[in-house]
């Protein structure tokens, strides 16, 4: 069986209890990269459902009950267990190698939030065997949601995504904590890879926004449980409330989704088109302005609740403005590609993919900064048209690019090309078969979130379309789940460096031993180890410098005492995930109040005995090898 | 070197290369700031309400000269705190058990008068369910007063650490760290006392 | 390459003159809560005196005046971050 993650932790824990004890960040990177595709998978096929159900006029599938479930879960499994976790999954697999660290800040906090994302994630999931899953969609706006009283569902929501929340909130600190002093000697924070800068950014959105939503959440559980008066009009309250504490989070989520994926292709195309990334600076300081900006435009989600005048040409101008860095990316992606020999891998055409299809995502959204044309258009299909661009055409083909970008360093085996390809084309061709139509139905007036519609509005065509183009994504992910399964039997070796890479992931092999680095690099530049592969002749070409010893390269800073038997990595710990499940527990007893409080006593006495265990054993036990 | 730009590279001759402490703080601070947004959203959700008492009590049941008493209890508890750490830093571990000791008990005498101020003004019928205004103002104080209980629970946990010599410098529950909740605690304290109380507009 | 230095601790004695400077500054604020007289200017005097209250537990006792500037930045980026938000989000309810 090919090893995909590293070797032995220094304690020799194998199999199942060394994966629940692990704090190696390459190992829980690769947990959370599997069990996102594998809610990527049930998220799908809850889409699937859905266009099922629509693809005829008064389709009889489903019932309007079960869609309304369906399409929530898909929004919030799609969000919060797919795109985010797979962010997720690259950020701790890669930020510490490309920071030349060994492992993040909090190695068991890490393991903690991995956990805690797992077991909330299966929490929601009960709900469908529990009386039925959220079903008032993944924003949940209250009154509506204040109001479902069948059985728990919205219970399971609110719940469910306060924990999801803490597992973010405390990755998210880890990442702040371990790109600002964890850095290998000579890299400036202007060395670091745009991807890594892209996860700072990404963890400072994540912290500044799961506040507000959090507060919404324990407003809308006290209206539900304890009677609270939060969003009851009839009490003197302002159901608009929730509205902008949801979406004072959720407009920066959305750069959450999608700014580690602008990371990866911005680390492929250089690779890709054999030159540096053109404009560096400007990628990233348009990253960080895209991260500010983004707090400022969130109440666009809400052009038609009634804020006034003013308000709306506030947030229709800031908007617009937010256009402009995501430009500058855009223009400097071309700049990388612009006469570069250009190498067409499938990590290539999924990065192109990515500029393509996120470009006509953000001309809709355009359209939807004009206030007026925001009034047509919300709520219908349009909008779905429109996300869909920027997330799936954008995130995801952002992150599958890098599946096969970075496929040969968990692996050591290559995906393999052919395969690669045509899941590329049938599922480009698909994506846009599914959602291109739904701009047109949108403006023709189909409205969103309804279960069926009538004969005799037009929409039937486009409807058939999409859900003959949600099939071929569908088989599109049939060849690239064949391509994993098959490359990691039978793909061609890789060695350390495929690509002929810039950053330093390349320089250690693949799969990387636990420790990463046998000795700390010293950083003397950007795209560090591509000047240590290659000088520049007269005329500004890259020449290959000759493969020399690590003995003559004088790439790795001297440590005293850090010869390569000596690296004391942290050690194991069962304490994240006991934590985690105590808090999970916990969540099942405010779930089910009525009768709930002993697994409120139960998970609360399970978290606090993994939290005081945790907080006072020593991070390294372990003794020299 | 006292003065570090946020560009530096970190120095590599700590064990496993990194000052444990610094990244430990690092983490605490960032977190203390994204608290900020925690309980300003609580903050604005009471400014809006402030005034929606839907025929119920509001501002009229609050007994300033009271909460002024138990806010000057938990100023105090601060400083308590910041000399613990003193003595902890200067390995005086008896003196910081005192100080630790003397800020979990100023900080459950806070509590006790919440709780106390709690039951008054429930039984002046403001409740949870009496008006937004109700809500907002138990869900404000009350997730304060949890921050301050689980403070609470902390410090009680370092002290009994400290009398069997098991208080370190590297471990995750450390004076310093919990030294700086502590002290946050106490200024969202100083901010809702301010408005809520303060400012009855 | 050298190890940032931990800059010595102030004596307490410092503490305790901040934590006078504390007691002294809420007294004036429940007094002036009670004078009528001030009623116009209460709102900024309120919230200027708590913000030297909330500025000098962080300076000194949090000890963020002597500290890494990343600590500062980091913590200061939430305070004034969450300010405008917010003050924004009453905005468009005309509550401020």
């Amino acid at each position: 069986m090919t090893a995909v993650a590293a070797p032995l932790t220094q304690d020799g824990r194998s199999g199942i209890w060394g994966w629940i004890t692990t704090v190696d960040h390459k190992r829980i990177g690769i947990l959370y990269g599997v069990t996102a595709f594998t809610f990527f998978l049930i998220g799908g096929i809850e889409a699937l459902l859905v266009r099922t159900q629509l693809a005829q006029a008064d389709g009889t599938l489903l019932s309007a009950e079960a869609y309304n479930q369906l399409f929530t879960m898909h929004g919030l499994t799609m969000v919060f267990l797919v795109v985010m976790p797979t962010a997720s999954a690259f950020t701790n697999y890669f930020l510490p190698i490309m920071l030349g660290a060994r492992d993040v800040a909090f190695p068991r906090l890490n393991a903690f939030s991995y956990w805690l994302f797992l077991f909330a994630g299966l929490m929601i999931y009960t709900s469908f065997f529990a009386g039925g899953a959220p079903d008032g969609a993944w924003v949940g706006y209250a009154p509506l949601s204040g109001q479902i009283t069948e059985a728990v569902r919205m219970d399971f929501w609110s719940v469910g995504l306060q924990l999801l929340g803490v597992a973010s909130i405390v990755s998210s600190a880890n990442f702040v904590a371990t790109c600002f002093t964890m850095r290998a000697p000579g890299m400036t924070m202007l060395r670091m890879p745009v991807f890594a800068w892209m996860s700072l950014v990404v963890a400072f959105l994540l912290l500044f926004s799961l506040p507000s939503v959090a507060i919404g959440l324990f407003q809308l559980f006290l209206d539900r449980n304890f009677g609270a008066l939060f969003y009851e009009a009839a009490a003197g309250a302002d159901p608009l409330l929730w509205q902008h504490l949801f979406w004072i989070f959720g407009h920066p989520e959305v750069y959450v989704l999608v700014l580690p994926a602008m990371g990866i292709v911005s680390e492929v195309l250089p690779v890709f088109s054999r030159k540096p990334l053109f404009g560096y600076e400007f990628v990233v300081f348009s990253g960080v302005a895209i991260g500010f900006i983004g707090f400022g435009v969130w109440s666009h989600h809400m052009f038609t609740s009634g804020m006034g005048p003013v308000a709306e040409a506030g947030f229709g101008v800031a908007t617009m403005i937010i256009a402009i860095p995501t430009g500058v990316k855009i223009f400097n992606w071309i700049g990388t590609t612009w006469g570069g020999r250009l190498n067409m891998s499938t990590p290539m055409l999924f990065s192109l993919g990515f500029i393509a299809m996120f470009v006509i995502g953000g001309l809709s959204g355009i359209t939807h900064a004009v206030v007026p044309s925001d009034y047509q258009q919300h709520d219908t299909y349009y909008v779905v048209g429109h996300f869909h661009y920027v997330l799936f055409g954008g995130a995801i083909f952002g992150y599958v690019a890098g599946v096969y970008y970075w496929f040969p360093k968990w692996t050591g085996r290559m995906l393999d090309e052919r395969i690669g390809k045509i899941h590329f084309w049938l599922m480009l061709l698909g994506f846009n078969l599914t959602f291109g139509p739904m701009h047109i139905l949108g403006l023709n007036g189909m409205p969103r979130r309804t279960y069926r519609y009538p004969e005799g509005l037009g929409f039937e065509f486009w409807n058939l379309m999409a859900t003959i183009g949600s099939y071929i994504i569908g088989i599109s992910l049939l060849f690239f789940i064949w391509n994993i399964i098959r490359s990691r039997r039978n793909g061609t070796l890789s060695g350390s460096d495929p690509w002929d890479g810039r950053t330093l992931e390349w320089s250690i092999p693949s799969p990387p031993p636990e420790h990463n680095f046998d000795e700390v690099p010293l950083v003397r530049s950007l795209d560090d180890f591509w000047h240590t592969k290659y000088a520049e002749d007269e005329q500004g070409r890259a020449v290959r410098i000759p493969a020399v010893t690590g003995a003559e390269i004088d790439v790795f800073a001297e440590e005293e005492g850090e010869a390569h038997g000596d690296i004391h990595m942290p050690s194991p710990s069962y304490y994240p995930a006991l934590s985690a499940l105590g808090l999970v527990i916990l969540g099942y007893g405010f779930v089910y109040l009525s009768f709930g409080w002993i697994a409120v006593a139960v998970g609360g006495v399970v978290a606090l005995w993994g939290l005081f265990g945790w907080s006072l054993e020593p991070v390294t036990r372990s003794e020299h090898h | 070197m006292s003065a570090h730009s946020v560009a530096d590279p970190i120095p590599a001759d700590h064990e496993g290369g990194f000052d444990l402490h610094r990244t430990r703080k690092t983490g605490m601070w960032v977190f203390l700031g994204s608290e900020c947004i925690f309980f300003g959203a609580m903050i604005s959700t009471f400014l809006l309400y402030r005034n929606t008492t839907a025929d119920g009590p509001g501002a009229e049941l609050f007994d300033v000269a009271f909460t002024s008493a138990s806010s000057f209890v938990l100023l105090m508890s601060s400083l308590t705190m910041v000399l613990a750490h003193n003595a902890f830093e200067r390995r005086d571990i008896r003196q910081a058990r005192i100080w630790l000791t003397g800020t979990a008990l100023l900080g459950a005498t806070f509590l006790a008068g919440q709780i106390f101020e709690f039951t008054e003004f429930v039984h002046a019928g403001l409740t949870m369910s009496t008006s937004p205004f109700g809500s907002s103002f138990y869900m404000l104080t009350g997730f304060h007063g949890a921050h301050v209980a689980i403070g609470v629970m902390m410090l009680t946990a370092m002290v009994i650490l400290s009398t069997s010599g098991r208080l370190h410098h590297d471990r995750g529950l450390n004076v310093e760290l919990v030294g700086l909740y502590w002290h946050f605690v106490d200024i969202v304290w100083i901010v809702i006392f301010t408005i809520v109380y303060l400012l009855q507009v | 390459m050298t190890v940032v230095q931990h800059t010595a601790h102030p004596a307490p004695k410092l503490y305790w003159i901040v934590a006078l400077i504390l007691a002294l500054v809420t007294a004036l604020e429940v007094a002036a809560s009670y004078i009528d007289a001030l009623d116009p200017v209460l709102v900024p005097l309120l919230l200027g005196l708590g913000a030297i209250k909330f500025g000098i537990v962080i300076a000194f006792f949090m000890h963020l005046k002597f500290d890494r500037p990343l600590y500062r930045s980091l913590f200061l980026l939430g305070v004034f971050g969450s300010i405008p938000l917010f003050v924004v989000l009453l905005l468009t309810f005309n509550a401020l």
